[in-house]
């Protein structure tokens, strides 16, 4: 299947808003799906940066993290719910070991959002893709657009959950980039317990921040980068 | 005068009937003074509730004073630290009194953050 044609996407975007204005000249008949109006100036994008060849083999102290912040189960079966997972990755040519750990990518361009019937799906306007679970249904349509197998279903009942982090059954959760900690001014938990500091938080679009400078520095990259998403969560040394 | 006293007794018999009613008695936590007035909160808690709530999810807006936590941390009783634990708590009394379901916490905790985090500290 080829991927989205993003030139065809902005033409019908480009031609609509075009007939808009010539149908009622300052009057809109219609909001542009995903056009609201920012709740911030927009100008904030977080994202990370994670080192590889940082990242230690059998180490999952992020997971661990992960697992405690948002008082997940910490299971690893199939109906398990994992919000971060490492990975261990082997060229097979040289045996090039790597290890590193996968999660929603919080892409700028989100196919979960796109395939989402309730609008549960959403891109927050700093860029961080999250679940409203009150509009969740339950469909896992998001879980089968998603191409880095980032979302998980609830099947179990839950209890005691952390007052910031409310999750129940019945709905598809992911990585939230520890957005209750970040609205606090604080890293997501994951990185804050990275004892190697394989794992860089930070402001893509803020020219003073260390994310900023060294992703304009060393060369990293999107993992499937074909599909064109621009994610938010780059990777380095792979 | 016939009809005067027929409309006195369609007023009476339903006020009679209103002070033999029993009013839900609720453990109101630490209580103290509400964000709102307290009969304006009985009949609107859940426009603002549900106001807050997607304000919060989407725009990232907390610790405002209409949040659920805010709720939960003046309300949760003092005893279990929770509005839903016991018939009387402070959501489930009037809730039940009333019928209504609250499905708020299938996936909310009901308990105050502070008793969490000593639950669950290393």
């Amino acid at each position: 299947m080829s991927g989205i044609d993003l030139r065809r996407r902005n033409f019908f975007k480009t031609s609509m808003g075009a007939a808009a204005v010539a149908i009622a000249p300052g009057i809109l008949l219609f909001d542009a799906a995903h056009g609201k109006p920012p709740a911030g100036d927009g100008k904030v994008r977080w994202g990370m940066l994670i080192d590889t060849t940082q990242c230690r083999e059998g180490c999952s102290d992020c997971v661990t993290a992960c697992n405690k912040e948002n008082g997940l189960p910490g299971g690893t079966s199939a109906t398990a719910v994992q919000w971060i997972r490492k990975v261990e990755i082997k060229e097979v040519s040289t045996g090039r070991k790597m290890s590193l750990p996968m999660m929603c990518q919080h892409c700028e361009k989100p196919p979960c959002v796109d395939v989402c019937p309730t609008g549960a799906s959403f891109k927050r306007h700093d860029g961080i893709v999250l679940v409203d679970r009150h509009l969740c249904i339950g469909c896992r349509y998001c879980m089968m657009a998603c191409p880095y197998k980032a979302r998980s279903f609830v099947h179990e009942p839950v209890t005691d959950q952390n007052p910031d982090v409310p999750r129940g059954k019945g709905t598809v959760e992911s990585c939230t980039l520890c957005v209750h900690r970040i609205d606090n001014g604080q890293q997501p938990a994951c990185a804050e317990s990275c004892t190697n500091k394989a794992i860089l938080f930070g402001d893509l679009n803020d020219p003073d921040s260390d994310i900023f400078r060294k992703i304009r520095s060393v060369a990293s990259v999107q993992l499937r980068a074909d599909l064109r998403l621009n994610t938010g969560i780059r990777y380095q040394g792979l | 005068m016939k009809l005067f006293a027929s409309l006195l007794l369609c007023l009476w018999i339903p006020m009679a009937l209103a002070t033999g009613t029993t009013v839900p008695k609720l453990d109101i936590g630490k209580g103290g003074q509400c964000v709102e007035d307290a009969q304006w909160m009985r009949k609107n808690h859940m426009d603002l509730l549900k106001h807050q709530r997607d304000d919060t999810v989407h725009k990232g807006v907390r610790n405002t004073k209409h949040s659920l936590k805010g709720c939960i941390e003046c309300h949760a009783s003092t005893l279990d630290n929770s509005v839903t634990a016991r018939a009387d708590s402070f959501c489930v009394a009037c809730h039940r009194y009333e019928s209504v379901k609250i499905d708020c916490f299938e996936c909310h905790s009901d308990k105050r953050k502070s008793a969490w985090l000593q639950r669950n500290a290393k």
